[in-house]
């Protein structure tokens, strides 16, 4: 929230600025403007790094680090995102001991700007996630999962719009069926709605209605499954879209590499990517906006 | 005043921004790359000091020493049952049926847990909780249900196919050489196919885990809402020492 009312501030000065200089100048400024965005998926409440003899991850990731990380990049450029794509919870004792009150703290701390569920965030039921909601000052992004029966109804949404350096941005959330991961007991009355279909839905209204200038999707599908599984997931999900810029996953614990490009419906490549899990890395994707819509070709640059 | 100024303020941005919504919002480049969170990063010192007491706190739960092992407690020292799944299933079995008594009036007859669902031995030494943690991470209930005599044939079908040590307590089976079964018991008691029996088990298993067919139908159930760590952590607290072997509950005639 401070945050937010920083960047009103410094948007009001330099407007203030660019009236009593250069009035009116401010738009054929030769500054493209610039959006940062930070993802983690997956952290699975590993708030500590590992420690140094462990047989994978020694020594890497941790929650106090990823605050510096953060910092720092925010300091580079205060147009910055920080999103998660879920299974925020479980894997720790912190989870056990506390229920997710330190995760949702810390990630306010953070400022974590939004968030989408995943399975594991479940594992104490829709009233175990309720009952840590007041922790979280952060959005809680979900278009196909409704929870209109459930004590969740009314504390999570389709999708969050955040204005940056003049430029919309809509962040939606895209969840897992959560039949055979998750007992009934636990997700109660939430109903599981088409992931493609909501996908379609929630982009088109943060294109057409809303009119954002970025969109990014926080999927807790999985990257890729084998195609007679018959399981919804990222790649799929990519290829479907149309106006989605980035889709940020989770679920599968996928390192990958380098973010994917992939061809959506309009031939257009956008970029798919997760970065692994228990916070050993941070994704960043930054994006930069032409200053002339009119004078550049349709082509965009991506560099991975 | 400064209402005035706000206003003014505010009309100025919006004049600015609508001035310039034909610029500026052309998506041109992307850019992606991935970073480490590894030792070249110098921790956050606020959220360090927000974490240390709830890190001071599990620690100090978790390491505290509640029981004494006198070997390695593991699942892999029995092709039928093992140290581990003995002491999981024996203290599922001795933690959950005076809660069950209580409820329902009836006693649980056998228990039978997952292989798969033991994750770390117990290495010899003094046991804490984080011991039970390490073992048991999921969060499982104990449930008791209810099973027909038919179903617990097709349950003994599936430990047989399955060729894996799935900790039982409560039970023998014997098998003849050619892996069939040669004697079945349950409290002592030669089983009864036209009987109906009580098994606690986990939640997991009974919502479809590890593919145990047998569970689909159910006659009865109870979940004790008990969480099977818990059970363990409980049973470390009445004893001083953890006392398990590979015995003859589960075993295959020569």
């Amino acid at each position: 929230m401070k945050r937010r009312s920083f960047i009103k501030k410094t948007a009001a000065t330099s407007s203030i600025i660019g009236l009593s200089g250069l009035p009116l100048s401010s738009c054929s400024s030769e500054t493209s403007k610039h959006i940062t965005i930070l993802h983690t998926n997956d952290v699975h409440s590993h708030i500590d790094s590992f420690p140094k003899d462990h047989s994978s991850f020694a020594n890497l990731g941790g929650l106090a680090r990823r605050a510096s990380l953060v910092e720092a990049v925010r300091k580079e450029n205060v147009n910055t995102l920080l999103l998660d794509a879920g299974d925020i919870f479980q894997g720790t004792p912190y989870f056990n001991f506390y229920g997710g009150e330190l995760e949702f703290k810390l990630m306010s701390m953070l400022k974590y700007d939004a968030a989408t569920l995943g399975n594991h965030d479940f594992d104490n039921g829709v009233d175990g996630l309720f009952a840590q909601l007041p922790h979280a000052k952060f959005d809680l992004v979900t278009a196909n999962y409704d929870f209109t029966n459930t004590v969740l109804d009314g504390h999570t949404s389709p999708y969050k719009l955040y204005n940056l350096d003049g430029l919309k941005v809509g962040v939606y959330g895209i969840g897992i069926e959560l039949e055979g991961l998750v007992t009934k007991a636990l997700y109660k009355e939430t109903v599981f709605l088409d992931p493609y279909e909501m996908m379609l839905e929630t982009e088109r209204t943060l294109k057409q209605v809303e009119k954002c200038d970025l969109i990014i999707c926080l999927s807790h599908l999985g990257y890729s499954y084998k195609l007679q599984d018959k399981k919804p997931d990222d790649l799929t999900l990519a290829s479907k879209s149309e106006f989605t810029d980035l889709i940020i996953g989770g679920h599968t614990h996928t390192f990958l590499e380098k973010p994917t490009i992939v061809k959506n419906k309009k031939e257009r490549n956008i970029l798919v990517n997760q970065v692994g899990c228990f916070g050993i890395n941070v994704g960043r994707v930054d994006f930069y906006f032409d200053k002339d819509r009119n004078s550049t070709v349709d082509g965009i640059s991506i560099t991975v | 005043m400064i209402l005035k100024i706000k206003h003014f303020v505010t009309f100025i941005t919006i004049v600015l921004l609508s001035s310039c919504s034909n610029s500026n919002k052309k998506l041109s480049e992307i850019k992606g790359t991935q970073l480490r969170v590894d030792t070249t990063i110098i921790a956050n010192t606020v959220i360090e000091n927000f974490i240390s007491p709830y890190k001071n706190r599990v620690n100090e739960v978790l390491d505290s020493t509640l029981t004494y092992a006198p070997k390695v407690i593991s699942k892999t020292d029995g092709p039928y049952n093992t140290s581990a799944g003995n002491l999981m299933a024996d203290i599922v079995f001795s933690e959950s049926n005076p809660i069950f008594e209580a409820r329902t009036g009836n006693s649980i007859d056998f228990v039978l847990l997952n292989h798969g669902g033991i994750r770390s031995i117990i290495s010899k030494g003094n046991v804490s909780a984080r011991n039970a943690y390490e073992v048991m991470p999921f969060e499982n209930t104990i449930v008791i249900v209810k099973l027909s005599g038919s179903s617990v044939l097709e349950m003994i079908d599936y430990l047989i196919q399955s060729k894996r040590a799935h900790p039982v307590s409560g039970i023998q089976i014997v098998l003849n050489k050619e892996n069939e079964l040669q004697s079945l018991n349950i409290q002592g008691k030669p089983f009864v196919e036209s009987k109906n029996y009580y098994v606690a088990t986990s939640n997991y298993l009974v919502t479809g885990g590890d593919n145990m067919g047998f569970f689909r139908n159910v006659l009865e159930q109870t979940d004790t809402g008990y969480l099977i760590r818990n059970a363990m952590i409980d049973y470390f607290k009445k004893v001083d020492t953890l006392h398990t072997n590979v015995d003859d509950r589960f075993y295959k005639l020569n």
